[in-house]
């Protein structure tokens, strides 16, 4: 059987119900180390197949949620192998931490449709969905991948490219070395390494502690305003980025010259996409207009329209809207102090979405909008993104992995171990850090090798 | 018609190090095979460095020697100095490299080539590949005479459309001046094949009776010699060694590179082809590497009957009254007289993604290639190559399956798995950082790892096989013997233990625990091992690697296991990639250009990416479960 994987397999909202799937040779062990029945007696490795078993997840000693798990032996499982279901209660911060607990115990984070893969490579898919499961696995990597690229923030990022500058050159040092003895000696490089090591080890920890706390990744609900020009988005944005209740924190985009913004409202966290995009008054009309909605709405968790209540709806607004049907918005009536030629009834007659009248002007309604948000969120209208989630818990992992490399170049240096043992480590840690912003090694080393050292005949 | 026509079952083109090893292989396997070359003279010509192995390539020789291939046999024969490099690293980069008389070395060769059965050499140059149906039937030679075979080998080293180059001086000449192959690119090119044009260099050979040893730092050979062949006497290569000669350039010497590079046809732009870094022209290095202040120069003799030395590490093109001052600006040659001139040397290779692993070509059946044809650099990978080449090229007449070495198994097969399915631009070198796995691929086991597949292919005698599971017998019984030998720390203990280094003994361990620590080894604990009885050396070097690096070892058979998991399921040949609509566009375009042969192949493809390769698995599943049901 393969190896044991673990992943949400809900969609994460606040009120639900999430459930973390395991499945593997090794799910009914990895589960088994953190699962207790509540008189502590019942070993889940010994449990009937197909059974249901109330009990709690244990993190050490700490309990973190109560949980019902679904223990189901291969093949009569979804992907036929031996999966355990987590059913978590305790919300989405649980559901997290339970993944979390259970990638600590022995599993290792899903990749993108690899249940579904598992599933039809055993048989447990019908032939005729092969081109489904193709597909699935085809769109949900490439989303991964670029969720996992732009949710990394740029800082995260230059540290990681930072590391790995001063890995791939400290292999390249000692494989030009062993590949060149006579040209170059290697000798007391232990000693130097270590503490090239020891630093990398701390920004490892560093970057752990980051991941720990959910600050590598931007989380939140990827919000957009929309509107035409002059409907009033940027004092919208001032107002809420100046909202004394709000925390404001700037960050540079990491893969488009763009500014996003974060705004805790309420303990809800709005991303606030493209900023920089609202703000600059040099842009063309049309781009502030449709397209630019059209363009932010395919990845928005939530859109806010912004109405100029004191003009006529023309075609633009009837783009917009037309556009808005499907997607999680609100409609915001801005300029409502002002004579009103655009009243609440006549959007939801073309648009079935809250609609709140403010003035961003004069800071009213705005109350109404951080309440209209709450409900959303906690009605589960509004979820996270759960692929971020897992892409943290990938970033984890991958950082755990480099941790423990490094940890082994460390003790086979201190073991006085000869150098080639060094860079096979030192390798391992490129490659999983190359993994979590998406670079694969390819020549890397060879390229490094020729152009850094000068060796050959 | 007065044309010659003979039949034969393998042609082999080329007599250099792949093409003897292509020949050797397909004769000894019972094919009736011819090997021409344009001058017999000059067959296992050494045209560069007058050594074999090295890092990474000693690996190769070894490897070669364990399927049963020749050349390390013939430089133990012909080694005049060798030595074991990195001896203080690690065992995975233990490499041997000897000197060789390269005149010795040549005759040698030639003289076991012309003295194998089923083994023709005929000295003619081949001027186009004939085919039958899409497969190789036989070649012409430019004098028209036609030789109908059942598979070609193509091993033309850097002869094809040939051209040396000094200064601006353009010769259209092979190495050494020897006759170039002219005819066969434009042959190759008719049946579609893909052409690249590679470029290398060699340094001037000077007479050692001009040069001033005096300046100069002695290298010497190793006390005692270790043999590349598993299967030559140890005692038999204790021969008395000759030196090598280390100095260095200097700043004067980088003055007089630097003033004269608008003269050198590197940057004036008189060579097209594209050189490997990893051997780089003395002025490449100056402009290169401005900071440094002075390069190492080797000197080293050609062989015993004759004066010329080798200037290792200075390789170049610049012209020939560049050349003297050059020279003679290093310290004990001062006044160097110049035998040869050194010179650049460009030539026709193909891309060797046309190639499967076995070394045939994808559209081409029958057609085989090794060596420098491949866009690859130095004898040991040539050689390596021609013997794969070769023993496909029987086999596939024979009926039988192919041989395919996986990365995890041999240098080789990194080698060769390297050419077929990354992007290659300059001539390829082998290095023991291309080997994820070099911790298993030693050159110290490379008889056990291959051994057993030269006997299956034919080429490892009954005895020789017999010979090696004994030994393999021998090594696991010690390793468990040791493992589980218990020992306490008696006065006796403690004391070696402290000669040694090494702390006492607080406790009671075994002789396994201890062999682990750094200070000690196998050989050392002998005195106080119970249990022990005297076994040969190789099986002691087993022991001891096994046991000391076991933690290390043992992690690196995982990844194995994980990586032999896509290596094993075959891509069928008729797969149609733009039937497949989840395969990114970019992916399919190169899975069309490679064609892999197995899942694991393709996931080294660059542009071929990790869902890519789920989606191929889910579609051969696909593919299976249909034809399963038909």
């Amino acid at each position: 059987m393969e190896d044991t994987i673990a992943a949400i397999a809900t969609a994460l909202s606040p009120s639900g119900i999430g459930i973390v799937r395991i499945s593997g040779s090794e799910a009914f062990s990895v589960a088994g180390r953190i699962y207790r029945s509540p008189k502590g007696e019942k070993k889940l490795e010994e449990v009937k197949s197909h059974t249901i078993h109330y009990g709690y997840i244990l993190d050490g000693d700490e309990m973190v949620d109560e949980v019902l798990v679904m223990a189901m032996r291969g093949p009569r499982s979804y992907t036929g192998e031996d999966t355990v279901e987590i059913d978590c209660h305790g919300g989405v911060l649980a559901v997290r931490r339970v993944l979390e607990t259970v990638l600590r115990a022995g599993a290792r984070p899903a990749e993108p449709g690899e249940f579904t893969k598992r599933a039809f490579l055993n048989g447990r898919i019908d032939l005729s969905q092969a081109e489904a499961v193709m597909d699935i696995i085809g769109a949900k990597s490439e989303y991964a991948l670029k969720s996992s690229l732009s949710q990394l923030k740029g800082s995260v990022h230059r540290v990681i490219d930072k590391m790995r500058e001063a890995l791939i050159y400290e292999i390249a040092f000692i494989e030009s070395a062993l590949d060149d003895p006579e040209h170059i000696s290697i000798d007391g490089y232990g000693e130097k390494l270590q503490i090239i090591v020891e630093k990398l080890l701390a920004d490892t920890e560093r970057l752990l502690k980051t991941s720990g706390d959910g600050k590598m990744i931007q989380e939140g609900i990827r919000t957009v305003i929309v509107g035409k020009p002059n409907a009033g988005k940027s004092s919208l944005l001032n107002v809420l980025l100046g909202e004394e209740r709000a925390i404001v924190t700037e960050i540079a985009g990491t893969t488009r010259d763009t500014l996003e913004e974060t705004i805790t409202l309420q303990g809800i966290s709005l991303r606030m996409v493209d900023t920089a995009g609202i703000r600059s008054t040099s842009d063309r009309v049309e781009q502030i207009g449709v397209e630019k909605a059209r363009a932010s709405a395919a990845q928005a968790d939530l859109i806010l329209y912004v109405v100029d209540a004191s003009l006529p709806l023309d075609e633009n607004d009837q783009e917009i809207m037309e556009l808005l049907q499907d997607k999680r918005a609100i409609v915001l009536l801005n300029k409502s102090d002002l004579q009103a030629v655009v009243t609440e009834e006549m959007i939801r007659s073309q648009l079935d979405k809250r609609v709140i009248p403010i003035s961003a002007k004069e800071e009213q309604g705005l109350e109404l909008l951080e309440e209209s948000i709450k409900e959303m969120f906690f009605q589960g209208e509004l979820a996270f993104n759960d692929q971020v989630y897992i892409t943290n818990a990938r970033h984890k992992r991958e950082l755990e992995e480099t941790r423990k490399s490094l940890q082994l170049v460390k003790g086979s240096i201190e073991m006085g171990m000869p150098e080639d043992f060094f860079s096979i480590d030192l390798m391992n840690a490129y490659e999983s850090l190359g993994r979590i912003i998406g670079a694969s090694v390819g020549e890397d080393l060879v390229n490094e090798i020729f152009s850094k050292f000068c060796t050959g005949k | 018609m007065n044309t010659v026509i003979e039949h034969y079952d393998v042609a082999v083109v080329g007599a250099g190090h792949a093409g003897c090893e292509a020949a050797l292989a397909a004769a000894r396997l019972g094919m009736e095979t011819i090997l021409f070359t344009v001058s017999v003279d000059s067959i296992a010509l050494m045209p560069c460095n007058p050594n074999i192995g090295g890092t990474s390539k000693g690996h190769l020789v070894r490897e070669i020697d364990a399927l049963g291939g020749e050349m390390g046999k013939n430089i133990d024969k012909t080694f005049i100095q060798s030595k074991m490099l990195n001896k203080s690293k690690g065992p995975a980069v233990h490499s041997l490299r000897a000197q060789a008389d390269k005149q010795n070395y040549s005759r040698e060769m030639r003289r076991v080539l012309e003295n194998t059965d089923h083994l023709t050499i005929r000295q003619a140059e081949v001027s186009e590949i004939l085919t039958e149906d899409g497969a190789a039937s036989g070649v012409k030679t430019v004098s028209g005479a036609v030789y109908h075979t059942r598979a070609v080998v193509l091993c033309t080293g850097t002869y094809l459309r040939a051209r040396c180059i000094y200064g601006d001086v353009s010769v259209n000449t092979g190495p050494n001046g020897l006759q170039a192959a002219n005819h066969l690119t434009d042959s190759l090119k008719a049946l579609g094949v893909e052409m690249y044009r590679f470029k290398t260099g060699t340094p001037a050979r000077i007479d050692k009776r001009t040069i001033d040893f005096s300046k100069m730092e002695e290298q010497l050979g190793d006390e005692r010699v270790i043999p590349f062949s598993f299967s030559t006497d140890p005692e038999s290569v204790q021969i008395p060694q000759i030196s090598c000669w280390l100095t260095y350039t200097n700043e004067k010497t980088h003055e007089i590179i630097r003033e004269n590079l608008d003269r050198s046809p590197l940057y004036s732009g008189m060579i097209e082809g594209t050189g490997p870094r990893y051997c780089p022209s003395i002025e490449d290095k100056v402009v290169r590497f401005a900071d440094k202040n002075r390069h190492q120069v080797f000197l080293e003799p050609e062989g015993l009957y004759t004066n010329e030395m080798y200037v290792g590490g200075m390789s170049s093109s610049l012209p020939e009254d560049v050349q003297y001052e050059m020279y003679r600006s290093v310290p004990g040659l001062e006044n160097a007289k110049i035998v040869r001139n050194a010179y650049a040397i460009e030539y026709d290779c193909i891309n060797p993604r046309q190639l499967n692993a076995t070394l045939e070509f994808k559209n081409i059946r029958g057609l085989f290639s090794g060596g420098q044809f491949n866009g690859s650099s130095g004898y040991e990978e040539a050689a390596a190559q021609g013997l794969v080449a070769g023993i496909n090229a029987a086999l596939k007449l024979k009926g039988r399956e192919m041989m395919v070495l996986d990365r995890s198994e041999a240098y080789i097969g990194v080698l060769i798995d390297d050419l077929v399915t990354k992007e290659n631009h300059e001539p390829y070198r082998m290095m023991t950082s291309r080997a994820e796995y070099r911790l298993l691929l030693r050159q110290d086991n490379a008889d056990l790892r291959l051994r057993k597949k030269g006997y299956e292919i034919g080429l490892i005698t009954e005895e020789q096989y017999q010979a090696l599971c004994r030994k393999e017998s021998l090594i696991l019984q010690e390793i468990k013997r040791v493992e589980s030998q218990n020992i306490g720390g008696t006065p006796e203990v403690q004391a070696l233990l402290e000669s040694l280094g090494s702390t006492p003994l607080s406790s009671g361990s075994t002789i396994g625990e201890l062999i682990r620590r750094p200070e000690l080894t196998y050989q050392a604990l002998a005195a106080i091992d119970p249990g022990r009885e005297e076994l040969p050396g190789d099986v002691q070097e087993q022991v001891n690697i096994n046991i000391k690096y076991d933690g290390y070892i043992r992690r690196q058979m995982k990844q194995v296991e994980q990586f032999k998991k896509l290596e094993v399921k075959r891509i069928p040949e008729d797969i149609d990639y733009e039937q497949i609509q989840s395969l990114r566009i970019e992916a399919v375009q190169k899975l069309k250009l490679y064609r892999p042969m197995n899942i694991g192949q393709a996931s080294r493809i660059s542009g071929v990416s990790p869902a890519d390769v789920s989606v191929l698995l889910v579609y051969l599943e696909q593919r299976g479960r249909k034809n399963g049901q038909v």
